[in-house]
């Protein structure tokens, strides 16, 4: 399938980059691994004239710990981060679902930062980010802005992103002592898309009871979301079986569900307790 | 308009004009003549565009030609010797009749070799999931599994 034509353009700075964006204004897409973009551009869906190749700029692409967490650049691909050891120690549940992300061709090109702009409602890196708390660092002409996780995935397809802004880093807070991490997903058979996905960050304490929780769900409604009404039924609990049951039942509250050929709505519904069940228990788990 | 690129491509390096929205694998077949990189889907699942990309598997459906630019690129030509010895990979799916038709081929060679280089003892868990972006219509992958077990002992024993 061929593209419609377009004017592409390789910088090499951020800066160059932005002032690009700054002249091509709406007729501009930014392009980063491409896996989302360029099948929408093959089917014409999307027909930007310009295109933005942000895979030159050697300084979006890095991982670095920060404050005991991470400051990740928005071009590392999921590759990268999947065998991170930094990832890995600092944010496991960032490993363990980028590892499972597609397939390895795509994980080799595929990016932390487009996954997250493109804000795909089966996507996984969404429901991560959102349990991580992380926050997203974009970059326009002469300025930064911090955006929280909870405040970038608007609506289907549609983030907190400015037209003239670049998503340029992830930074993931430090996890408290007695964190434990994962991530549950029933993936679509032949993409691995989430069909639902659910991403658990609980802290334990001593006693064994929740200190704190925070659940990010992906693929059931049109954008990633956290569950609050789980989390606030974990906290405090002794997070015995019944109690992860009982709080993992309201991971769907709220949610418009998703209906299409892979799940129906009522489907989907069954499926994010049932997983986001299998989330909490196994970053308890994890945090022992 | 045409842009020019210069890429290394089988250790060889070519510098070609082409339009913006040339896809890599139209590239390699249509203006280097290396038909070895099969397009099977052309939507980024078949996986039998794969080729090696500085040193990691992708689609070549899946990335412009312009992207490419200034990189090194391996396809499947590029496997065996100048002596027309095959690369291990090779010989394990000719010698474990990994394949029936052949189309989706090219690919899984380019993926197993990315995964090898990763993972020199995979176990039969590793080497599916390494391949699961590689599709089969023909049978199925139980003599493309020994055909990956047949190249990591091989390349192991380094002869």
């Amino acid at each position: 399938m061929v593209t419609s034509s377009f004017d592409y353009y390789a910088p090499t700075s951020v800066a160059d980059a932005l002032a690009l964006l700054d002249q091509h204004g709406d007729d501009a897409k930014l392009l980063a691994g491409g896996h989302s973009l360029i099948p929408l551009m093959k089917t014409r869906l999307a027909e930007p004239a310009v295109l933005i190749d942000l895979g030159k700029i050697s300084t979006l692409s890095y991982i670095n710990e920060q404050d005991g967490g991470l400051a990740i650049g928005a071009m590392t691909t999921y590759s990268e981060i999947a065998g991170s050891e930094l990832v890995q120690s600092n944010a496991p549940v960032l490993a363990e679902a980028s590892g499972q992300v597609a397939d390895n061709q795509i994980r080799n090109r595929g990016t932390i930062g487009g996954s997250l702009s493109h804000s795909d409602p089966a996507g996984d890196l969404p429901a991560v980010a959102l349990a991580l708390g992380a926050q997203l660092t974009t970059s326009s002409s002469g300025a930064h802005r911090t955006i929280s996780a909870d405040d970038f995935f608007v609506d289907l397809l549609t983030t907190a992103l400015e037209p003239n802004e670049i998503l340029s880093e992830i930074v993931i807070p430090a996890l408290p002592a007695g964190t434990g991490t994962a991530y549950a997903k029933f993936a679509n058979k032949a993409s691995h898309y989430a069909v639902v996905g659910v991403a658990a960050v609980v802290t334990v304490g001593s006693d064994g009871t929740c200190q704190s929780a925070r659940i990010g769900i992906t693929g059931a409604g049109p954008k990633a979301t956290r569950a609050t009404g789980t989390e606030s039924a974990l906290v405090g609990s002794n997070l015995d079986d019944s109690a992860v049951r009982a709080a993992a039942s309201h991971a769907g509250d709220g949610i418009d569900f998703n209906e299409d050929v892979h799940a129906s709505g009522e489907y989907r519904a069954h499926l994010i307790s049932v997983y986001a069940a299998r989330a909490i228990r196994a970053a308890v788990e994890n945090a022992s | 308009m045409a842009q020019e690129i210069t890429l290394t491509v089988n250790g060889a390096t070519h510098t070609n004009q082409v339009e913006p929205r040339l896809l890599l694998a139209d590239y390699l077949r249509s203006v280097l003549d290396l038909t070895g990189t099969h397009v099977g889907c052309d939507t980024s699942n078949c996986g039998a565009c794969t080729v090696s990309l500085n040193g990691d598997a992708v689609k070549s459906c899946t990335v412009f030609a312009v992207q490419a630019d200034g990189a090194d690129v391996t396809t499947v030509e590029g496997l065996a010797s100048d002596d027309g010895t095959l690369h291990p990979i090779q010989e394990g799916f000719w010698e474990k009749h990994g394949l029936q038709c052949g189309f989706c081929t090219p690919g899984m060679i380019m993926s197993s070799l990315d995964l090898l280089s990763k993972n020199p003892n995979p176990t039969e868990a590793e080497i599916r999931e390494g391949l699961s972006g590689n599709l089969c219509r023909c049978t199925g992958y139980h003599n493309i599994v020994l055909a990956v077990q047949f190249a990591a002992e091989k390349m192991n024993s380094g002869s």
